[in-house]
């Protein structure tokens, strides 16, 4: 009889258990199945508000900056969730599957800059037309930006949120003890309208530079800050791959080759861990630095250096960064989202942005708002960051995109220059192993 | 949940256990169908549920497994692109052929044997010292055995990080103990053989307790007598290491290569997080590019979908060889006891 009724029980759990398992997966399935339908949202939900999902990838920081909650007071009927991947190598593959396949869509999608030619080219089908949409207006933007993400035949398939107009951030300190001036506009005369002169000023830091610091973090900094001011630099107007010949390309790697052969470097590699240690540590004297970068430099730099940093105009502007929202077709509350991605686009909204996270504004009508125009930025000795960055996102040329401008030039950054500056490689054999590189990757 | 008896099942077409009980004098008609049907039922039971049991594996198989891998191979023959992955277009072996002439892959491969070996070999051998330890009579034994397999339950991720804040040029503590000794530092990220050993580290700090408890568990099957008669003919530890407990865990060393090699083969996030930022490059020079890496690099960095399942395919067949060796070196192993 005992027996019996344990035999019972024991019958009893196993069962649960398996129940229990069964659910689980059960359960499991259809969450999997509920995120394949475009949205993730569903129907209306509990409170009878239509959900739209924001797809991104890192901080974008519309929640942060509060444009969320903003948005949904103004429209009761609507609830906004946001979804980010932390990396965009990840978040990119996977949007490509997802439009490909038209399940698995937020109704907004960010898109990197670096990816938006290959968007534009490949996936235009698969995206709505925004050019048109109610509230959005083309005069707004930056032409280059409204340009980057416009197909042939004149379909905007994204619409910009930042940009990353470049300067020179510098440390006060180490120029003084260097012998340079330290006011910055002072400093931006030392190199301005010319990267040579950059370079220059580089060899007359380092004759007299306090132990153990180099004039800049990294040669792949040099490069980036070079190639982002010039208009034609992987892709020549017809879409083909020119960047063997491009002259913008040779210049910037010599300008790179310059800095790493001439021991002006740190030779670092930009957002590894010894990068960071080196700006606590206040182990170089400048880095070409987007609006982005600032809130960067001032978390790894800490409180020990504030008043050190300051911020002077590049030697020429150019563009490093920057976003795209986009609507995917298969979304399934489309004109919702529409609006949505015209108003998180809007100049008032993008100078909300600025104020609070740095993005800066892709919306040239923002940059006369008061939010930008009078912005300062107390860690880097009250620079006016509105007006320096402004001034460096006019000056930007309008820069020809193509499908695979980030392989190329992460590539020629993390393989060429890297090898060069760091293994001390000549850059004759940098430059060989790079376009080996580059070319394995181009061959489909 | 096992059937309800321990009987093998029947075969097929004789009755399932009949009640042993003697027949009653005049079964009714309907007594005998029931009997029947019940038996019918029993026997149906005995042959499907073994089925019914494994099913849910099964299909989790074909569908997670079997489905994927016979779906990587039919990619391979075409030439895919992760922009648009439903449009493939028939390339034949082309994909296959170009690995012959691709220095990156055999790059990669020589990069992966090179790792698999300076991480294996002294993995196993510290593995079989500790586990030679471990065999003594300890206090608190239990702690040390757990002890030796945390570094097991850490994920790869988070202890890749750590070991590739400690392998740091500037920073990193190993360089800091090399300055106190005099050795100038080293920037492991960047040298050759450097790269590839910082990342072996990784992996033997990772796996050497885990195997050191096989060992463990296979030395304590070992008889004590013949520790005992081997002591009585005067046989030193060591001397008792080698000719008593070695001999006795062959079979177990070779599984545990066995694994080791295919754990090996598969190496891919602790070169991918060891390179930082970097990704699947594998350093400036690929010089700790993995087939792992490289087949991540050329899927999902350069987008090649099609080469990158031609990769994944040249990884299975290596796997399906080194099977094919290690089954061969096992029955050696048998004939020659």
């Amino acid at each position: 009889m005992r027996s019996r009724s344990r035999s019972h029980r024991r019958r009893a759990v196993v069962l649960a258990a398996v129940c229990a398992l069964g659910a689980g997966l059960l359960g499991g399935c259809a969450d999997d199945g509920g995120d394949d339908r475009a949205g993730g949202s569903g129907g209306p939900d509990t409170k009878g508000r239509t959900t739209l999902t924001v797809g991104v990838f890192g901080v974008f920081g519309y929640k942060q900056a509060g444009l969320y909650d903003e948005y949904m007071e103004l429209n009761p009927d609507i609830a906004i969730k946001e979804t980010s991947i932390e990396r965009n190598e990840n978040y990119y593959p996977q949007l490509l599957t997802h439009l490909s396949t038209g399940s698995g869509l937020a109704d907004i999608q960010a898109v990197e800059v670096a990816n938006i030619a290959e968007i534009t080219a490949t996936q235009a089908d698969r995206l709505v037309d925004l050019s048109k949409a109610p509230g959005v207006r083309k005069e707004d933007f930056i032409p280059w930006k409204w340009q980057q993400a416009t197909t042939g035949d004149g379909r905007t398939v994204g619409l910009g949120t930042d940009i990353g107009p470049m300067a020179i951030c510098y440390r006060k300190d180490l120029f003084r003890a260097a012998g340079l001036p330290t006011d910055r506009e002072e400093v931006g005369k030392l190199w301005a309208g010319d990267w040579d002169k950059y370079i220059e000023t580089g060899r007359r830091y380092q004759r007299k530079a306090p132990d153990g610091t180099s004039f800049v973090d990294s040669a792949g900094g040099v490069y980036k800050a070079v190639v982002a001011g010039s208009p034609r630099r992987y892709y020549d107007t017809a879409g083909k791959v020119i960047y063997k010949d491009s002259p913008a390309v040779r210049q910037a790697w010599g300008h790179a080759m310059d800095a790493a052969t001439g021991k002006l470097t740190a030779r670092l590699q930009q957002f590894q861990k010894e990068w960071d240690q080196a700006f606590a540590n206040g182990r170089f004297a400048t880095v070409s630095c987007p609006p982005w970068m600032l809130g960067y430099i001032k978390e790894k730099a800490g409180p020990a250096a504030e008043d050190q940093w300051d911020v002077a105009a590049a030697p020429r502007p150019g563009n490093w960064g920057g976003s795209f929202l986009t609507v995917p077709a298969a979304s399934r509350h489309k004109d919702e989202a529409i609006k949505l991605a015209a108003w998180l686009t809007a100049p008032e909204q993008q100078a909300k942005l600025f104020a609070k996270q740095a993005s800066f504004p892709s919306a040239q009508s923002a940059y006369a708002l008061p939010q930008v125009a009078g912005a300062r930025h107390p860690y880097f000795g009250d620079a006016p960051t509105g007006k320096i960055f402004a001034e460096a996102a006019r000056g930007v040329p309008a820069q020809i995109l193509g499908p695979k401008d980030l392989v190329i030039d992460q590539n020629i950054v993390d393989i060429g220059v890297l090898q060069v500056d760091r293994q001390g490689k000549s850059p004759q054999d940098g430059w060989r192993a790079a376009t080996r590189t580059i070319d394995n990757a181009l061959d489909e | 949940m096992s059937p309800p008896t321990g009987t093998a099942p029947p075969a097929a077409g004789t009755p399932g256990v009949s009640p042993p009980a003697p027949v009653p004098a005049g079964p009714d008609a309907a007594e005998l169908r029931r009997r029947a049907r019940r038996s019918r039922r029993y026997r149906r039971d005995l042959r499907w549920s073994p089925y019914a049991f494994v099913a849910p594996f099964l299909l989790f198989f074909l569908a997670f497994g079997l489905f994927p891998l016979l779906y990587t191979g039919w990619a391979s023959l075409h030439r895919v692109e992760l922009t648009d992955p439903t449009h493939m277009e028939w390339v034949g072996l082309r994909n296959y052929t170009r690995l012959w002439d691709d220095e990156f892959f055999w790059n990669a491969l020589r990069n992966t044997l090179t790792i698999g070996i300076i991480s294996t070999v002294p993995q196993l051998a510290m593995a079989l010292g500790l586990a030679h330890l471990l065999n003594y009579r300890l206090r608190a034994s239990t702690f040390w055995r757990v002890a030796v397999l945390t570094p097991y339950a850490t994920s790869i991720a988070a202890a890749t990080l750590v070991f590739a804040l400690l392998f740091g040029r500037d920073y990193g503590m190993i360089n800091w103990v090399l300055g106190q000794l005099g050795v100038d530092a080293v920037d492991w990220q960047n040298g050759h053989w450097s790269a590839q050993l910082a990342v072996s580290t990784i992996v033997i700090w990772r796996w050497t307790g885990y195997n050191a408890l096989i060992y463990l568990a296979a030395m304590q099957a070992v008889p004590r007598d013949l520790y005992e008669s081997a002591a009585l003919d005067g046989a030193s530890r060591w001397q008792q290491f080698r000719h008593v407990t070695i001999p006795s865990l062959r079979p177990t060393i070779l599984f545990t290569a066995v694994v080791s090699t295919i754990g090996a083969t598969q190496l891919f996030g602790e070169p991918l997080l060891f390179s930082g930022s970097a990704g699947a490059t594998g350093g400036s020079d690929h010089q700790y590019q993995t087939l792992g890496l490289y087949l991540y690099e050329q899927g999902w960095i350069n987008l090649h979908l099609g080469r990158a399942s031609a990769i994944a395919w040249a990884m299975f067949l290596i796997l399906l060889l080194i099977a094919a060796v290690n089954w061969l070196i096992a029955r050696r192993l048998r004939k020659s006891q």
